[in-house]
């Protein structure tokens, strides 16, 4: 695909739209700098990967193909999520399988399907300029953006090209921070043990400020800092900075 | 935690209780990172690592394509070298055999090296029902042995237990302990101890890595060389193998030893590898009068039938252990099997049942470090899905929650009530969370708030600012 001002669907994702709709718009003005006309379909929820992972595969199946009907449409899809855009990228295609129309049309999908910051950096060849946003960072790295997706160093590339931020490097960047989805209200127990020792080497790096690129993830972190009382440390997605949108409360709620 | 209550059925229990000891906290932290650290090094010095997990992939699939065929043939072989081949399609046939063996060797003692497949056949236990004194050779495992505990991890069985700990465990059981805080004088202590039990063993009792189909041949693996000891010197050596361990000819069982060696303790090969291809020769002057291979199947073959199919490629090198972050908070206890972590997570369902054991594939954070290590390419997170469709399909999820996602899900097909649902959810969470940014108790999201707080939504959802935006 090689239109000038390609048109993209905006997955907004659940939570994002729910809890945190800054990154949503950060999302969306980002898009228009990289010069993307965007629409958000009106009829997107949820792209399902609570019931995909629950084991409940019919519900999961229902809403694969609403998720695919309302974005075939677009030359792309984006999302803020590594992880709901993983779901629709690496599962929705397993997911309808069994139906070779919806397969076919799941894989068509799939194949015009990125995450935001891949987006911009790979797509649509985009580099922030005059954003500036002064701090002293640590970059978390959400498993499935990583694991299904590729995506390693597509956000530090952007990230660098902030006027004033600083990235420190992080021990055990790569490792789950505890959250997996419902697994967090499941097993607390286990999902708190495993992110204080994300809290515990974000500390350490003398950080002010973290940044990861999936909700969730930063919802899970966040509030263990906050339940640490470590208000020394704010909490962003990587678009809120790159969109200069980081001007506000971080997900920490400072 | 004794080995008699040890259920996959009280995961939940147990696992919030391991959170709660510092001590097993440091045991596996120092462990694991170890474990992580060299295995990055060492692969480091081996660039062909990608290109040979295919290979070993391949040799697993082409071997579990055919394994009516090369267990036929390592039978032959084995049979032709001496070796006296039993079949055990159950735990209980497995341990019969070899106690029958046992008594038929008139064995007071037999000494043991570490083999998880005597572990998952209950083994150990058997033994000590038939009054037949069991002596552990692997260094961990007489650990565990002396604190009357299961392994908790498939490679390091002592895995939960820190160095300070074990020098405890030896000052109160050794006859001469030998203790000054360091892990060489731990290990002479052992030593001291097993040496004398190793030439009074009537019995050896080994398991097996791989099985040389071509030959007949089984190959064991250890970093203590007690294998060697432990089968030259008794009479009789009984090797008990999992039917899945059999590869076709000699080199396609190094192959795997390379990736064995490197994934599971990050060196370049294991310190000893022997090949025994039957007992004594005429014209040898040690070794065992008698060999006998006891094959088990214990719910393989189903697995051969099912999607777990994969599964069965496992070399039980516990790199996907070392590096599951639900391993790394809990250790291996509360898994309540031989065999813990993402591995575990998958074999103790088709093992035991999926009713005891249907918490493992849902205490996973699908994060996927554990198939990116695997040497075999086993893909674990599907599998742990595919199991947690099972638990769906079968009523195993608890109805509360299976009620929750199938409402939810009722509702994520009607955007219009979507959005008014997710809008309401939305103001009550403001609500409730007044001026302050971060919520500390939530009603029905205690599991989130019992150790982390909430966040406060910033404002209205997504959809409703956009509309507004919009100017609708
Ligand atoms: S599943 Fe893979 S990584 Fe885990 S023990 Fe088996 S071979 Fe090793």
């Amino acid at each position: 695909m090689t239109k000038v001002h390609p048109h993209v669907g905006l997955l907004v994702t659940c939570l994002v739209d729910a809890m945190r709709p800054e990154i949503g718009f950060a999302t969306l003005k980002l898009l228009e700098q990289a010069g993307c006309s965007v629409s958000v379909p009106e009829t997107q929820t949820c792209c399902g990967q609570p019931a995909l992972n629950s084991g409940a595969r019919g519900e999961a199946k229902t809403l694969a193909k609403r998720v695919v009907a309302a974005f075939e449409p677009f030359d792309y899809v984006v999302a803020p999520s590594g992880s709901c855009l993983g779901t629709v990228k690496t599962h929705y295609p397993e997911l309808l399988a069994d139906d070779p129309a919806w397969k076919r049309r799941a894989e068509q999908v799939a194949a015009k399907s990125y995450e935001i910051l891949s987006f911009l950096s790979e797509v649509r060849n985009w580099r922030p300029e005059g954003v500036r946003f002064p701090a002293k960072a640590t970059y978390h790295h959400t498993c499935a953006g990583l694991r299904e997706l590729g995506i390693y160093a597509q956000p530090l590339k952007l990230l660098e090209q902030v006027d004033g931020l600083e990235i420190l490097p992080l021990e055990g960047e790569t490792a789950c921070c505890g959250f997996g989805g419902t697994f967090a209200v499941k097993y607390p127990e286990i999902s708190t043990a495993i992110v204080s020792d994300k809290t515990r080497q974000i500390a350490a790096t003398g950080a002010d400020t973290l940044l990861a690129a999936d909700l969730g993830c930063l919802m899970n972190i966040a509030g263990k800092l906050s339940r640490e009382g470590r208000s020394d440390i704010r909490v962003f997605h990587p678009v809120e900075i790159l969109a200069g949108m980081a001007d506000g409360k971080g997900v920490a709620g400072r | 935690m004794s080995t008699a209550l040890r259920s996959p059925a009280n995961f939940k229990r147990d696992a919030a209780e391991a959170v709660t000891k510092p001590s097993l906290k440091i045991a596996l932290d120092r462990t694991t990172g170890l474990l992580q650290r060299r295995r990055v090094d060492v692969l480091k010095a081996y660039p062909e690592f990608e290109a040979t997990r295919e290979v070993a992939k391949n040799i697993k699939d082409h071997t579990l394509a055919h394994l009516d065929h090369y267990l036929a043939e390592f039978e032959k072989n084995a049979t032709a070298a001496g070796a006296v081949v039993h079949w055990a399609e159950t735990p209980e046939q497995a341990c019969k055999i070899v106690i029958d063996l046992c008594r038929q060797a008139d064995a007071k003692s037999v000494t043991r090296v570490k083999s998880m497949l005597g572990e998952e056949i209950g083994l150990p236990k058997a033994l000590a029902a038939a009054g037949i004194e069991r002596v552990e050779t692997d260094l961990a495992e007489h650990i565990i042995q002396l604190a009357d505990e299961p392994p908790s991890h498939i490679v390091i069985p002592a895995m939960h237990k820190t160095r300070e700990e074990v020098a405890d465990l030896f000052a109160h059981h050794h006859k001469e302990p030998k203790i000054d805080g360091e892990v060489g004088t731990l290990v002479e202590s052992a030593r001291g101890e097993l040496r004398p039990k190793y030439v009074a063993a009537d019995v050896g009792i080994s398991g097996a890595n791989f099985l040389i189909a071509s030959t007949g041949t089984v190959v064991t693996v250890t970093n203590e060389g007690n294998a060697e000891l432990t089968t030259e010197l008794p009479g009789m050596h009984i090797v008990t193998a999992g039917i899945e361990k059999v590869v076709p000819e000699p080199q396609h069982a190094l192959v795997l030893l390379r990736l064995l060696a490197r994934s599971a303790l990050g060196t370049e090969f294991t310190q000893y590898t022997s090949f025994f291809t039957g007992p004594r020769r005429e014209d040898e002057t040690t070794g065992p009068e008698a060999m006998h291979i006891v094959l088990v199947d214990n719910g393989r073959t189903q697995m051969l039938a099912s999607e777990m199919r994969p599964m069965l490629r496992c070399i039980r090198c516990a790199a996907c252990i070392n590096h599951c972050p639900v391993y790394g908070a809990i250790g291996g206890h509360p898994y309540g099997s031989t065999y813990p972590g993402p591995m575990g997570s998958v074999l103790t369902p088709a093992l035991q049942s999926l009713e005891v054991a249907k918490d493992l594939p849902h205490a996973c954070t699908l994060n996927g470090r554990c198939q990116e290590v695997c040497p075999v390419k086993i893909p674990l997170p599907d599998l742990i899905r595919s199991l947690r469709d099972d638990t769906w399909r079968r009523n195993l999820v608890p109805k509360p929650a299976k009620l929750a996602v199938q409402a939810w899900a009722w509702v994520a097909v009607r955007p219009s009530l979507y959005r008014l649902v997710s809008g309401l959810a939305n103001y009550a969470l403001r609500l409730w969370a007044g001026p302050r940014g971060m919520i500390a108790k939530l009603p029905l999201a205690g599991g989130w708030t019992q150790g982390r707080d909430f966040p406060r939504p910033t404002g209205p959802t997504f959809m409703t600012q956009y509309k507004r935006r919009q100017g609708r």
